[in-house]
C-alpha cells in the first residue's frame, strides 16, 4: 500500500517540468498569489497546502492559463508559458462537486473528451483512442461503469470520472484541484488508492487539497501557501518537523507575551502565521538529496 | 391521435404530394426536423433552452425591415438574428448579472420592432404577420426553399462535424478551456447555428415557436436514452416525425403548422415521460437493494467479478451484488443461472441481507 515516492525519484539534472520564478497569478489586474518560485520535477508528488483563499487554486489556474499571468518567469516543460501551446501534457482534474446532469452522457463520453485534443476537427475516436480511455477507465477502477449516466454514480466515482479524462489525455503531469473533497471516507480511501496506484507508475501530480491525511502516504513532497505567498516547501518529514518547531516557538512566545497572541489565534500548528518563522527563505527541495 | 396522422399520411400521401406547396413544405419540414433538435441539444445541455425562443423574436424585426423595405425578409431576418446571436454571446461571456436584463430588451425589443413596421407596411396584412409568427406551409416559395435547403445542410454538416467540441464546451467549459480549445469560437459559432436555424424553420414552425421544435424533441429523448450519442439519434427521429407529421396533419386540419408540429412534439414528449415512469416502477418493484456497505466493489476489490448482461455483479458472501446507481441490487444467483440471458428478469431476489 505504501507507494512513497521519495526524493530519489527526482534526482537533480533533470529537467523541471513546471518552473516558476517570482511568479504572479490573478484575475485582471489583481493580483492573487505573488513571488512564486517552484520547481516541479517529474515523478514527483507535490501537495499543495492551504486555507481556504489562500491562493493554491489561483496558483494551478494560473498554470493552465486559466487565470492572468501578471508577472514573474514561468516555465511549462522548458518553454515559456506565453509560447507553450501543447496543452494536452498538463492534466486538468478541476473541483467539481458533480458533473454536468442536464443531459445524458456515459463514463466513456465524458473520458473522451480528455482525448478529444489529440483528434482533428473531422477526426473521431479511433483504435487508440479507444484503448487509452479504457486503460484511464481501468486507472480510476470504473471499467465496470463504463457505459452507465455519470449521473448515478456517486460524488467520489465521479472525481475518478475526472481523473480518467485527464489521464487519457497522456499528459506528463496531473494537476488536480481538490480531488478528495467533499466525498464520504469510503470514497476518499479509493480516490486515495487510485492516486497510490498513479504515483506508484511515476505520475507526477500537483495536488491542491484540504485533507493531508488522505494522502499522507502518497504525497513526496509538501507546498505550503499562506496569504498569496508560498510559507514552506521540503519533505513531509520536513514538514512535520516545521509544525513542531513552530507550535513551541507559538508557545514560547505565548509564554513571554501573555497579551500578544494573535499568532495563536491564526490556527495553531498550521503554517500559515504570517510572521512564522517559515517565512524566511523557503526550504529549498532537491538541496538535500 | 398519432395513429390517426399516421393512416391519413399513408392513405392520403399521393393527393398531399399533388400539391406543390406541399412537397416544398414536406421538405422544409423534413430539413427543420433534423436540424432543430441536432442544434438544440447543446442549448438543452448548457442550460439555455429559451435562447432560441428570443432570437426568434428579434427575428421578426429583420422580418418586418425585408417586408417594409421591400428586400427578401428571409435575408433580412438572417441578418437580425445572426446578429442578436452574437450580441447574445458577449453578453453572455461578460458573465454579468445585467446581461439577463439586457437580454430581455433586446428580445422585446425585436419583437415590438417587429409588429409596429410591419404595421407601417402597405404591403402586408395581419394574416402575414400570422403566418411569420406561428408558420404557414402555403408561404414557402421556391427560391426560399433552395435557400433553407441549403442553409440546413451547412448547419447540420457544421454541428456534425464540431459535435464532440459542443459537447465538451457544454459540458466542462472550464476543463475545455484548459486543454486549449477554442472555447469562445465554439460558443459563438453555435450561437449562430441557433440563429440560422431559427431562420430555416421560420416559415414552417414560427418564429414563436421554433424553439420548442429545438428543445422538446430532446427533452423526450432524454428520457428515452441512455448515451449523449443515442440522445442525438432519438431527438432528430423525433424532430422529423413532429415535423413532418405536424405539416401534414396541419394540411388536412387546416391548422397552422407550427402549432400542429409543437403538439404533435410535445405529444411524443408526453407519451415517453409515462412511458418511461410506468417502466421505472415495475422495475423498482422487482429489484432489491443490498445492504449498504462502505466498500466499493471493482474489478480486483476481493469479490469474485462476474459478468452479467450488460454489467458485472460480485460475488458477496454467497450473494450478488450489481452496482445501480449509487448503491448495490441483489441479483439472485439461482435466477441467474436459469436465465443468464435475460438480464431484466434476474432482478428478482430471496437473498437474505446482512452485513459483511
Amino acid at each position: 500500500m505504501l507507494h512513497v515516492t521519495t526524493g530519489a525519484a527526482s534526482g537533480p539534472g533533470r529537467e523541471p517540468i513546471l518552473s516558476l520564478r517570482s511568479a504572479v497569478f490573478g484575475y485582471a489586474d489583481r493580483a492573487v498569489v505573488a513571488d512564486v518560485t517552484l520547481d516541479v520535477r517529474q515523478g514527483e508528488v507535490v501537495a499543495l497546502l492551504g486555507p481556504n483563499g489562500s491562493g493554491k487554486s489561483t496558483l494551478v489556474k494560473g498554470l493552465l492559463g486559466l487565470n492572468s499571468h501578471l508577472g514573474g518567469e514561468v516555465e511549462l516543460f522548458g518553454t515559456p508559458m506565453r509560447q507553450f501551446r501543447d496543452f494536452t501534457r498538463l492534466g486538468y482534474v478541476p473541483q467539481r462537486h458533480t458533473l454536468s446532469a442536464s443531459v445524458r452522457a456515459t463514463v466513456t463520453e465524458i473520458v473522451a473528451i480528455g482525448r478529444l485534443p489529440h483528434q482533428s476537427w473531422w477526426g473521431r475516436p479511433g483504435r487508440t483512442d479507444q484503448r487509452l480511455i479504457d486503460r484511464a477507465l481501468d486507472l480510476v477502477g470504473l471499467e465496470d461503469r463504463a457505459r452507465e449516466d455519470v449521473s448515478t454514480l456517486s460524488g467520489g466515482q465521479q472525481r475518478r470520472v475526472l481523473i480518467a479524462r485527464a489521464l487519457a489525455a497522456e499528459p506528463d503531469v496531473l494537476i488536480m484541484d481538490e480531488p478528495t473533497a467533499g466525498v464520504d471516507a469510503a470514497s476518499q480511501q479509493v480516490l486515495a488508492e487510485v492516486l497510490a496506484r498513479l504515483a506508484a507508475q511515476g505520475t507526477t501530480m500537483l495536488i491542491v487539497t484540504h485533507e493531508l491525511e488522505a494522502l499522507r502516504d502518497i504525497v513526496s513532497r509538501i507546498v505550503l501557501v499562506g496569504e498569496g505567498h508560498l510559507r514552506f516547501d521540503g519533505t513531509p518529514a520536513d514538514f512535520v518537523l516545521a509544525q513542531r518547531r513552530q507550535q513551541d516557538l507559538i508557545l514560547a512566545h505565548e509564554h513571554h507575551h501573555h497579551d500578544d497572541d494573535s499568532d495563536v489565534s491564526q490556527a495553531p500548528g498550521v503554517l500559515s502565521t504570517p510572521h512564522g518563522p517559515l517565512e524566511q527563505p523557503a526550504q529549498k527541495r532537491g538541496v538535500e538529496s | 391521435m398519432n395513429t390517426l396522422t399516421t393512416l391519413t399520411t399513408l392513405g392520403g400521401l399521393p393527393e398531399l404530394l399533388d400539391y406543390d406547396f406541399m412537397r416544398r413544405a414536406l421538405l422544409a419540414a423534413l430539413l427543420v426536423g433534423i436540424a432543430a433538435p441536432m442544434v438544440g441539444v447543446f442549448l438543452v445541455q448548457r442550460r439555455l433552452s429559451l435562447i432560441g425562443d428570443g432570437m426568434g423574436h428579434v427575428a421578426l424585426a429583420g422580418v418586418a425591415v425585408g417586408v417594409f423595405t421591400d428586400t427578401a425578409p428571409v435575408l433580412t431576418a438572417l441578418v437580425a438574428a445572426v446578429l442578436a446571436a452574437v450580441l447574445i454571446e458577449l453578453i453572455r461571456a461578460r458573465g454579468r448579472t445585467s446581461g439577463d436584463v439586457a437580454l430581455a430588451v433586446m428580445f422585446y425589443g425585436g419583437i415590438a420592432l417587429g409588429v409596429v413596421i410591419i404595421s407601417k407596411s402597405t404591403s402586408s396584412t395581419p394574416a402575414n404577420l400570422t403566418a411569420y409568427l406561428f408558420g404557414a406551409i402555403t408561404t414557402t416559395s421556391n427560391g426560399d426553399l433552395w435557400v433553407f435547403a441549403v442553409l440546413a445542410v451547412v448547419v447540420v454538416a457544421t454541428t456534425w462535424l464540431l459535435r464532440p467540441r459542443f459537447f465538451a464546451v457544454a459540458n466542462d467549459e472550464e476543463y475545455a478551456r484548459a486543454t486549449g480549445m477554442h472555447v469562445t469560437a465554439l460558443n459563438l459559432v453555435l450561437a449562430i447555428l441557433t440563429a440560422v436555424t431559427v431562420v430555416v424553420s421560420m416559415r414552417i414552425v414560427g418564429l414563436l415557436l421554433i424553439s420548442a421544435l429545438m428543445i422538446v424533441p430532446n427533452a423526450a429523448a432524454q428520457l428515452l436514452a441512455g448515451s449523449f450519442r443515442t440522445a442525438i439519434r432519438y431527438a432528430v427521429a423525433i424532430g422529423v416525425i413532429s415535423s413532418v407529421g405536424g405539416v401534414t396533419g396541419s394540411f388536412y386540419a387546416e391548422t397552422p403548422s407550427g402549432g400542429t408540429i409543437v403538439i404533435v412534439a410535445i405529444g411524443i414528449f408526453l407519451l415517453a415521460s409515462i412511458g418511461t415512469s410506468v417502466r421505472a416502477r415495475v422495475v423498482s418493484r422487482r429489484h432489491q437493494r443490498a445492504e449498504h456497505h462502505p466498500h466499493e466493489h471493482g474489478l480486483g476489490c476481493g469479490h469474485p467479478a462476474v459478468a452479467h448482461g450488460d454489467h458485472v455483479d460480485y460475488l458477496h458472501d454467497g450473494h450478488r451484488h450489481a452496482p445501480h446507481a449509487g448503491h448495490y441490487d441483489e441479483h439472485d444467483p439461482r435466477v441467474h443461472a436459469q436465465t443468464a440471458d435475460e438480464s431484466e428478469t434476474a432482478a428478482e431476489t430471496t437473498a437474505e441481507t446482512r452485513s459483511s
